[in-house]
């Protein structure tokens, strides 16, 4: 073993440089504090994680990030006006919208008013102010150590929190819109604390949008917590700017009976990793987390989940689907864990990857930890090109080649989306995939 | 008109079809008889445009057209239409939306207007009572979980949709039970044309009593080694290949 410590990259020295001189000016009590320093105590000494550490061996982030762009400010108002500005493909679903510029929640360009049931605090606030569900829930989702959870607990300073109360059925969607404007490289790390009460209903929309050609990165950390009998759908399109850095945690802590969806859809972002961390504490949840990358370019894309099932009977299901074109790489990490208490577990998890060009790569990596006898679970992975009998059929009715992949591949995707309640939104991702796959018979055109 | 002269054609370096030549006039029916392995299906790939094949001379004029140098779906615009041996699963292209992608791709390619739904809803429906397909079927995957007389109809369905001019059909009539290969052959029927040609390959005479060709062609070792009339067919339920095998060999 090689256990020298490596020596420090660019970004690292000016992560461990910046923190003692804004850490002042970050919001925060005593207790936030003391969050912070133990954080960055983290960081100082496992640095960046990198390809040696297993659960980032396929996304090396020492060699991946190039900058340590500025930590984004509140941004003044003609900024939030641009940002105002900005469509989403989200528009066409009618919903109850917390917007966030930069990471910094701005209640003037929100929705007007909110759902009885729902509070919302702005994160940057709450954190100074000894707001009490910071002290109670603000780290409390997952107890797995990670490297993107403590650099964003270091540096946090934006962000939302959401709280439902208890057997609050929302009609519409609640969502929390990223939006990044800006011309100049910055790095955010809004952190997001979504509290849902016992029995309660909610849908909830996670986006993030910005520019092209900025290389722009986030490092957002959402916990959400499910009480006893509440049903939470999470539904989270990445589709930031070419040259963004899309870093992002989702710790799910859930409880008894809980009823948990999430799926998310990653396009545009050069460089992305969505990590999801659930916690299955009470007996008879309902846990299922789906994904849909659809990648071209140099885009690097990786999805690792930990899913632990730490109370009996719960079930769980992973479905990922990775469309890879033109010099793409696709990670797919998961790990369902079951816990000796854990009996009756019925776990079943699915990655498959559609390689669309001869220089794409997938990394598929789905594992198994069981303690518990009494289980059914099960994984599979699988990767390869389109099926070429079926494209002739395809093409021998008529259709060109492109236009047969991109039906095959609507079906492919269609899979997953499937699964998402919301009908509007099941909607919008469709159209997301299509648009994608239209966008690729264009390019491969003019090519 | 379809004219196949000396086509000789290999896949994976093994030789198929060896000096193939055969022509089909407008309005006609030929039907093509022969052994198991002798190239049938490879004909009917070739023709339509499957990439595996290497085709290593002789040429394929579809109306003087040379389809070689077309793709497959260019050759489907163009007029060619297979009806396969084994039509293909595909799982989760809803069967509605497929018939609608081809149908206008192909008027696309021919410089044509897209069709309008309704008239489009109102040819599947049309198409799809006459060969007693339910409804219901056509809101499926397509040809997902069919059985394999309903994905022969399916193809017969395609068929009457796309309306081609020149049409194989290859052992359309395996599969099917015996009102079937009615309906299937009443749809075959309904289509035949002066402007229309055919090419239907059978095992069994009994498809031709019901599609009543105009030629019938014995194919073997990936030759026509024999042309005739419709008797030819009754000769050969009598007779077998064993004549055959060794002529071309
Ligand atoms: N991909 C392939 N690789 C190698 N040989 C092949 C391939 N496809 C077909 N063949 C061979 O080519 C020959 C002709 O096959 P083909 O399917 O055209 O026969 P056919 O006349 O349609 O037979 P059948 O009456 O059984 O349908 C057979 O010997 C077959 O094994
Ligand atoms: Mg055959």
């Amino acid at each position: 073993m090689n256990d020298v410590t490596p020596i420090r990259t660019k970004v690292e020295n000016a992560l461990l440089s910046r923190f003692p001189q804004i850490k002042a000016s970050l919001p925060g009590d005593a207790s936030i504090r003391d969050l912070r320093d133990d954080a960055f105590t983290t960081f100082q000494q496992s640095g960046l994680p990198h390809r040696r550490i297993e659960a980032w061996h396929y996304t090396d982030l020492r060699s991946l990030l190039r900058d340590a762009p500025e930590l984004a400010v509140v941004p003044p108002s003609h900024v939030i006006q641009r940002a105002a500005e900005h469509g989403s493909a989200l528009d066409q679903v009618q919903a109850t919208r917390l917007v966030m510029v930069n990471g910094f929640y701005n209640a003037n360009i929100s929705s007007f008013g909110l759902p009885a049931g729902v509070t919302v605090k702005d994160m940057h606030s709450a954190l100074g102010q000894s707001e009490p569900l910071v002290s109670s829930h603000l780290g409390a989702a997952t107890t797995t150590p990670d490297p993107l959870i403590a650099l964003n607990t270091a540096f946090m300073n934006g962000g939302v929190i959401v709280s439902v109360a208890p057997h609050t059925k929302l009609e519409l969607p609640l969502e929390l819109r990223f939006i990044t404007e800006t011309l100049d490289a910055i790095a955010m790390t809004p952190r997001v604390l979504v509290i849902v009460g016992e029995g309660a209903e909610v849908t909830l929309l996670e986006s993030h949008q910005g520019p092209d050609g900025v290389s722009y990165q986030t490092n957002a950390v959402v916990e959400i917590f499910g009480a006893s009998h509440s049903h939470i759908e999470h539904l989270r399109l990445s589709a930031g700017g070419n040259y963004a850095v899309d870093l992002s945690t989702l710790a799910v802590n859930l409880q008894q009976e809980a009823v948990f969806h999430s799926l998310h859809c990653i396009t545009t972002p050069g460089l992305a990793r969505h990590q999801v961390f659930a916690s299955l504490q009470g007996e008879g949840i309902a846990f299922d987390v789906d994904g849909v990358a659809l990648l071209s370019g140099t885009q690097h894309v990786d999805t690792t989940l930990a899913i632990d099932h730490a109370a009996p009977g719960c079930t769980s299901r992973e479905l990922f689907k990775t469309v890879l074109d033109a010099q793409s790489t696709g990670v797919f990490q998961g790990r369902i864990m079951v816990k000796q208490i854990a009996q009756q577990t019925d776990g079943k998890m699915m990655s498959q990857a559609v390689l669309l060009s001869d220089d794409a790569r997938m990394n598929n990596k789905p594992e198994l930890e069981i303690f518990a006898d009494d289980v059914v679970c099960g994984h599979g992975a699988t990767c390869g090109a389109l099926d070429d009998d079926l494209l002739f059929y395809l093409m021998a009715r008529g259709l060109p080649r492109l236009e047969a992949e991109a039906l095959m591949l609507a079906a492919f995707v269609g899979e997953a989306f499937e699964k998402i309640r919301h009908d509007g939104m099941r909607d919008v991702f469709t159209e997301i995939a299509a648009t994608w796959l239209k966008s690729r018979s264009t390019m491969t055109k003019q090519a | 008109m379809l004219e196949i002269r000396n086509l000789h054609v290999s896949i994976e370096d093994k030789k198929i079809l060896n000096g193939l030549t055969l022509t089909v006039h407008d309005g006609e029916v030929a039907a093509i008889m022969g052994p198991n392995g002798s190239g049938k299906s490879t004909l009917s790939y070739v023709i339509a445009g499957k990439p595996d094949y290497e085709v290593l001379d002789g040429e394929i004029l579809l109306d003087g057209q040379n389809v070689l140098e077309l793709e497959a779906h260019e050759r489907a615009a163009a007029g060619l239409f297979l009806a396969f041996q084994y039509p293909l699963e595909i799982p989760g292209v809803a069967t509605m939306s497929f018939l609608k992608a081809a149908m206008n791709s192909q008027r696309k390619i021919r410089g044509e207007d897209e069709m309008a739904t309704a008239d489009f809803m109102k040819a599947v429906r049309g198409a799809a009572d006459s060969l007693g397909i339910p409804q219901d079927m056509l809101r499926r995957g397509l040809n997902v979980g069919f059985s394999g007389g309903e994905k022969k109809r399916m193809e017969i369905l395609q068929m009457a949709l796309l309306a081609p001019n020149f049409c194989i059909l290859d052992e359309t009539d395996s599969g099917l039970d015996i009102d079937a290969l009615k309906v299937v052959s009443e749809g075959v029927n309904a289509l035949r044309d002066p402007k229309r040609a055919f090419l239907v390959i059978t095992h069994y005479q009994r498809l031709l009593n019901y599609i009543v060709p105009d030629t019938v062609h014995v194919m073997a070792h990936g030759q026509v080694v024999k042309s005739g009339g419709k008797e030819l067919a009754l000769e050969l339920e009598a007779t077998g290949y064993a004549d055959y095998k060794t002529l071309a060999a």
